[in-house]
């Protein structure tokens, strides 16, 4: 399964974030009323409505874990510093990541430009 | 039709006043929804066959991501279009009856409840209202720093970018929380679905808040202006509304228990 057939029915417009008028629905919109919501009526079929949570739950991990195979939990968004003060801390690491990164890109960028100057 | 050959797909239930559903909506499976009328309501259905829809197969398609989509969105679109003309009920995904007569005695069964139901979601309709974080704007670096040493003011400029972003993050859930609150004012009710993932929701900063809310159609209008009012207000967040739904996150009261 692709992003793009998860994600499809997405307006590209959306991205802007802009409010211009509803949006159109989107996949995981669909889902979590048609499957979490709807009335419920016992059918001649009995779908176990456990197995459907669970089912939920397996789509949110899937879908997270298309791009962030590393990092998946249930709760996704406790991993999330937006979300979650625990997390915030987490992130401080990678803050730190970035800035050592960052760090070293200028070291090298200086190296560069005083061989230049050889 | 009986259960040899295949199965009736139950979209929803409407009032005896519906007519019939457009005929230029494909149900689930491809076959054009019909309807069954019993007990003064009207059954929404479709015919789907056992091969796909049976009580062994269906349980392990809907497990398949890419069948579950279709599905998903076929029940959605015949909904979508017969709630834009009539209060309708709609069922939960996978309501599925042997045959014609199982239709007519759950409608007889379930009357009261469903007409409960319907006049929950009579004259009225779902709207989603989403919240995101806003990018957090880079902060101005003071002029002064320069004085300092390049290197102090690298650390400088570093604490300011961290501190926007942890004041951007309080806002927006501050935001999200006081637009909740707000939009609920306008609404019959409201409810608070989890957020969806950034890859799930195809944004790239985190969804704050993922709400729902039946509001009377008459107010509709007044709704989407109150979105867009309180978008310009909150600045930390970006909202996005979507709908009209139909009514799935209003109808289900009473038959699940406990909350999710």
């Amino acid at each position: 399964m692709s992003q793009g057939s998860l994600g499809g029915g997405q307006s590209p417009a959306l991205s802007t974030g802009s409010l211009g008028g509803p949006q159109p629905a989107n996949l995981g919109d669909i889902l979590e009323r048609v499957l979490d919501k709807g009335i419920v009526i016992a059918g001649d079929i009995k779908v176990n409505l456990l197995d459907i949570e669970l089912l939920t739950i397996k789509l949110r991990l899937v879908i997270a874990s298309l791009d962030t195979a590393n990092q998946v939990g249930i709760n996704w968004w406790k991993s999330d510093p937006w979300l979650s003060a625990d997390a915030a801390n987490g992130s401080k690491r990678q803050e730190l990541e970035r800035e050592n990164r960052e760090l070293r890109d200028r070291v090298e960028a200086l190296e560069a430009g005083s061989r230049d100057d050889e | 039709m009986t259960s040899d050959s295949g199965w009736v797909w139950l979209y929803g239930v409407a009032g005896d006043g519906f007519e019939a559903v457009a005929g230029d909506v494909a149900g689930v499976g491809g076959r054009p929804p019909r309807t069954i009328t019993a007990a003064g309501l009207t059954a929404i259905v479709g015919d789907v066959g056992d091969r796909e829809y049976g009580e062994v197969v269906l349980p392990r398609n809907l497990e398949d991501l890419d069948w579950l989509a279709r599905t998903a969105r076929a029940h959605h679109a015949v909904l979508e279009a017969v709630t834009a003309r009539d209060p309708v009920v709609p069922m939960r995904l996978a309501t599925l009856f042997a045959d014609d007569d199982g239709v007519i005695g759950m409608l007889r069964e379930r009357a009261a409840d469903l007409r409960r139901a319907l006049s929950v979601v009579s004259a009225r309709s779902e709207w989603g209202v989403k919240a995101y974080a806003a990018k957090p704007a880079e902060p101005a670096v003071a002029p002064a720093s320069q004085a300092t040493g390049p290197g102090a003011a690298y650390l400088q400029r570093r604490r300011a970018q961290l501190n926007a972003s942890k004041d951007a993050r309080e806002e927006a859930l501050a935001s999200a929380q006081a637009v909740y609150a707000e939009l609920g004012r306008l609404a019959v009710s409201a409810r608070l679905y989890p957020p969806q993932t950034p890859d799930l929701a195809g944004q790239p900063t985190p969804m704050v808040l993922n709400a729902a809310y039946l509001v009377a159609n008459e107010q509709a209008g007044e709704f989407a202006s109150a979105v867009t009012e309180l978008a310009t207000r909150h600045r930390f967040v970006q909202l996005t509304i979507t709908g009209p739904w139909p009514a799935y996150s209003f109808v289900g009261e009473g038959e699940r228990p406990g909350p999710r």
